[in-house]
């Protein structure tokens, strides 16, 4: 668990470590590769080329400076939100209710981006950011204090409180702070001031390496601080968290609270980077991708970016799929389906490639929602 | 030559020559091992000799990397626990493997399920579960909720689940561990039934005496290897932990008289209820003072198990008051406790005493990590300090690991239990409250724990040691306090005490008329 404990006689050699690394890569691969395969097969049935739509798919993606572009623009916002499920998946939490927290976030985001005048740029843009995550942030507060004061299950609770967010981000952006310039009758708020806008740094937009550095910190936060330990006692073990003096209720609510911060964040960076607004049916799914790439990450800070950035590059080089090999855009979402499905059946998977667990089933880690 | 020949005609299993690694250890060194038709044969061994990792290979959780195994004289390959179940083979594990949330019959049938169409014949389960129980004389209702019985109950189930599947090969790792004295009797009388039946038993335990009492033939493990064999009738209890330590140990605690103190340890009107709202603990007033040992007795469940709880911070009280050196503690504080001095060696290492997860490092700070040296200010954590101190640890209390680095959860049992009591002994403390310290210990490391249980009250420590073993209740404390439907019914000095009297007084005999 810790990589830099083994400065103890007994240092592990490299294949060892080699193996390990397998041990965890092995299922997200197979998992990917599995669902490539499969996308193909329905490819091939429904008259397409399939190595053509692939081709298409990855040079729409990585094809050039542009398209890396876009594959990081549409990754930045996924790492966010596969950070805040990954997050509170380390207290033993299931947050679904990401989507929803993102929500608010790129709303909030956007109203601190259109209202607040007279900042100067990079200050606008921070606390514009800020707004949104805390927005985030209060909104999970709701489903942490019912699951530590009542034991509500924070499955069902987000679930529900996503649809309060669809509903209430609709009605503000159709009623209250509806966007009227030029006669506009869409539901949207006004466009954001310059001043808040996340720029790019040639074709790199500055909001992903923002993502790498909330990658970096919550890292560090969960392996490094005693509020980490607290929150991986919590989620291992609550009777031995009880026991060692950890509160438990206040560590699930900041666990949440934390967790939707990241969300929020995470639907800002999208409404200051991208969209340059709240508009409903933009950020729709990204929260519940960021529950297949905190899966397919292994809930692991680091593995969150290269499962973001490969669900950003399915969607940057949708498009161009489509365009190119003529093959309908959905494929994706089901190539991510698969994925998802794949990496939660991860024992048919092991079954599949045959990583036959040599070292049999000594320690056994809690699984979703364990009590 | 005959002889040979007449031997291999009896065997229910032979292990040939079979060898398992670990990251860092061989768990299994080139062990060879034969069980003979309708005997019960003990595996003896220190913690983490290799007895449960041998058991698990023969039952196919594990893979050997080397070695073979012959079933009724056959070679067989067991790739995985159902293989072993089609040979017969049944397994009692260490640390049980039942759901609590299901019940007796929805256990047993758990990977065997009796279907009729598509859906679960569990009226016919039930019935098959009863005619098994009653041939066995193994009582169970069928319909209770695993997670509210009684560990001997449960141990019952696992049995019953083993024979449900037709087992004629039974192993029983370590069963007795949590079993009171009466439950482990009511163990052996089934066990010895099973073999009149045929059925061959494997017997792993700790407990000499349950060896010399119940087992036909002994095989002895150290580090990975047999070291040798014997029977009950060529050895007794000082030869078997000489033969599996490799040198003398003490069997009996050695120490001098008590020279108590000031109360470090105050309870007053102590009122705990449990949680179906029922007194469970009716007024109960105690103390303990420095360089003492106060030994609880009594039968499981008799409101101990809360008692400790509250006494450890890990549950409220409806009414009293608990001092410690002087002050009133609240309730449900643990952190408060063990900053003012309070070691707490839990009953449930798997519940409260370890992250199984975690390496052995993260475990021995469970409840100071947020401390200096272990932490800054900042509540960042300085991981070459604690790796340090459980490198320290780990030597000084013998736990037998390939590091610091490995999880706890791939320790033995025995050695699970030695981090924790590295972890609770190792700070300053004014009252320690050991629960069951023990249990699951080879002779070697129980005699080690003792030593430190009495260093502790000779430094000034107030001790509380509960324990199933009355024997080690009568031996370590100064004096006893014994238990009974919620009230202590009377405290003894442990000079006067004997066994008998002690038996009398936990099954509920009043004190005052003796
Ligand atoms: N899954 C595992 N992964 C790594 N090492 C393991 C695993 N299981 C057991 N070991 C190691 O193998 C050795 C033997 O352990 P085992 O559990 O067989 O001991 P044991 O004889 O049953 O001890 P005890 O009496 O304490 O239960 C120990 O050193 C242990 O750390
Ligand atoms: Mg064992």
């Amino acid at each position: 668990m810790d990589d830099q404990q083994n400065s103890d006689k007994n240092n592990t050699s490299a294949k060892d470590r080699l193996s390990a690394l397998w041990q965890v890569v092995s299922v997200p691969v197979a998992a990917v590769l599995l669902a490539l395969l499969i996308g193909a097969v329905i490819l091939a049935v429904s008259g397409a080329n399939p190595i053509e739509a692939y081709a298409a798919l990855l040079e729409g993606s990585f094809g050039s400076m542009a398209a890396f572009g876009r594959t990081l623009s549409k990754a930045t916002p996924l790492i966010f939100s596969g950070l805040a499920v990954a997050f509170a998946f380390k207290a033993g939490l299931f947050n679904i209710g990401a989507q929803g927290q993102l929500l608010f976030g790129a709303l909030a985001s956007a109203v601190a981006g259109f209202a607040i005048t007279g900042l100067p740029p990079f200050l606008h843009t921070t606390l514009s950011l800020l707004i949104g995550a805390t927005a985030g942030a209060l909104f999970a507060y709701i489903p942490g204090a019912l699951k530590a004061y009542t034991g509500a299950h924070e499955v069902i609770t987000t679930i529900m409180l996503n649809y309060v967010a669809i509903n209430i981000t609709d009605y503000i952006t159709d009623g209250p702070l509806k966007d009227t310039a030029n006669g506009n009758i869409v539901a949207r708020t006004p466009e954001i001031l310059d001043s808040a806008k996340i720029p790019y740094l040639g074709e790199i937009p500055a909001g992903f390496l923002l993502a790498i550095l909330a990658v970096v910190v919550v890292w560090w936060i969960l392996q490094r601080t005693t509020l980490g330990y607290e929150i991986r006692t919590v989620g291992l073990s609550p009777h031995a968290a009880k026991y060692a003096g950890m509160r438990v209720p206040f560590t699930i609510i900041l666990t949440m609270v934390i967790s939707g911060f990241l969300a929020g964040m995470g639907g800002a960076v999208e409404t200051l980077g991208i969209v340059g607004r709240y508009q409903p049916g933009f950020n729709v799914g990204l929260g519940f991708d960021g529950i297949t790439i905190a899966l397919l990450g292994k809930t692991s800070p680091f593995g969150i970016i290269p499962a973001a950035i490969l669900i950003g590059a399915m969607k940057a080089g949708a498009s161009t799929m489509q365009f190119e090999a003529g093959v309908a855009k959905e494929i994706t979402d089901v190539i991510q389906a698969l994925i998802l499905f794949f990496v939660t059946a991860d024992m048919i998977v092991r079954k599949l490639i045959r990583s036959k667990t040599e070292n049999g089933t000594g320690v056994t880690l809690s699984g979703w929602g364990q009590e | 030559m005959t002889e040979k020949i007449q031997k291999e005609e009896n065997l229910a299993l032979e292990v040939r020559h079979v060898t398992k690694r670990f990251p860092g250890v061989i768990a299994n060194d080139d062990v060879s091992f034969s069980l003979k038709k309708g005997e019960i044969h003990a595996l003896l061994g220190e913690n983490g000799a290799g007895k449960s990792t041998l058991m698990n290979v023969v039952y196919g959780l594990y893979a050997q990397d080397e070695g073979e195994f012959l079933i009724d004289n056959k070679v067989v390959e067991i790739n995985g626990p159902s293989d072993a179940i089609n040979y017969g083979i049944g397994m009692v594990h260490q640390h049980f493997m039942l759901v609590p949330v299901f019940t007796v019959a929805e256990n047993m049938i758990l990977g065997s399920e009796v279907t009729k169409g598509t859906s679960l014949d569990l009226r016919r389960a039930k019935k098959e579960i009863l005619e098994i129980s009653e041939a066995y004389g193994l009582k169970v209702d069928p319909d209770a909720l695993v997670e509210n019985l009684p560990v001997g109950v449960q141990q019952r189930v696992e049995i019953l689940k083993a024979l449900y599947r037709n087992a004629n090969i039974l192993v029983l790792d370590e069963p007795t561990a949590v079993l009171t004295p009466q439950e482990a009797e009511d163990l052996f009388d089934v066990m010895r039934e099973l073999t009149q039946k045929g059925v061959s038993i494997i017997f792993i335990t700790h407990k000499l005496k349950e060896i010399l009492n119940v087992a036909d033939r002994v095989t002895v493990m150290r580090r990975g290897k047999v070291v040798g064999h014997t029977k009950p009738s060529e050895t007794d209890a000082q030869g078997l932990a000489t033969m599996m330590v490799g040198r003398d140990v003490l069997l009996q605690v050695e120490k001098t008289p008590a020279k108590p103190k000031e109360v470090v340890l105050e309870v007053n009107h102590l009122k705990i209820n449990d949680e179906r709202d029922i007194e469970v603990v009716k007024n109960v007033s105690f103390n303990v003072r420095a360089g003492e040992i106060l030994g609880i007795a009594g039968i499981q469940g008799n409101g101990q198990t809360e008692l400790i709880e509250a006494l450890t911070g890990l549950r409220d009280a409806k009414s009293g008051e608990i001092h410690l050196s002087g002050e009133i503690i609240p309730f449900e504080k643990p952190r408060y406790l063990v900053e003012h001095g309070m070691g707490h060696v839990p009953e449930d290492r798997h519940k409260h005493g370890l992250v199984l997860a975690y390496n052995l490092a993260d475990n021995t700070v469970l409840n100071t990590y947020y401390q200096k040296p272990f932490a800054s200010k900042m509540m960042v954590r300085n991981d070459q300090a604690v790796l340090s101190n459980a490198i320290e640890l780990i030597k000084r209390f013998d736990v037998r690991s390939p590091g610091a680095h490995v999880a706890a959860g791939t320790l033995s049992g025995g050695n699970q239990q030695k981090v924790i009591v590295a972890r609770e002994f190792s700070r300053p403390l004014k009252v320690l409250i050991a629960n069951q310290p023990t249990r699951g210990l080879d002779v070697g490391s129980i005699e080690y724990i003792h030593k430190e249980i009495i260093k502790m009250r000779d430094d000034g420590v107030g001790v509380i040691v509960i324990s199933a073993e009355l024997d080690e209740i009568l031996s370590l404390s100064d004096r006893i306090a014994i238990m009974f439907r919620g009230e202590i019914v009377t405290i003894i000095d442990a000079e006067s005490a004997t066994r008998e009297q002690l038996g009398l007084w936990m099954a509920g005999a009043n004190p005052e008329m003796a």
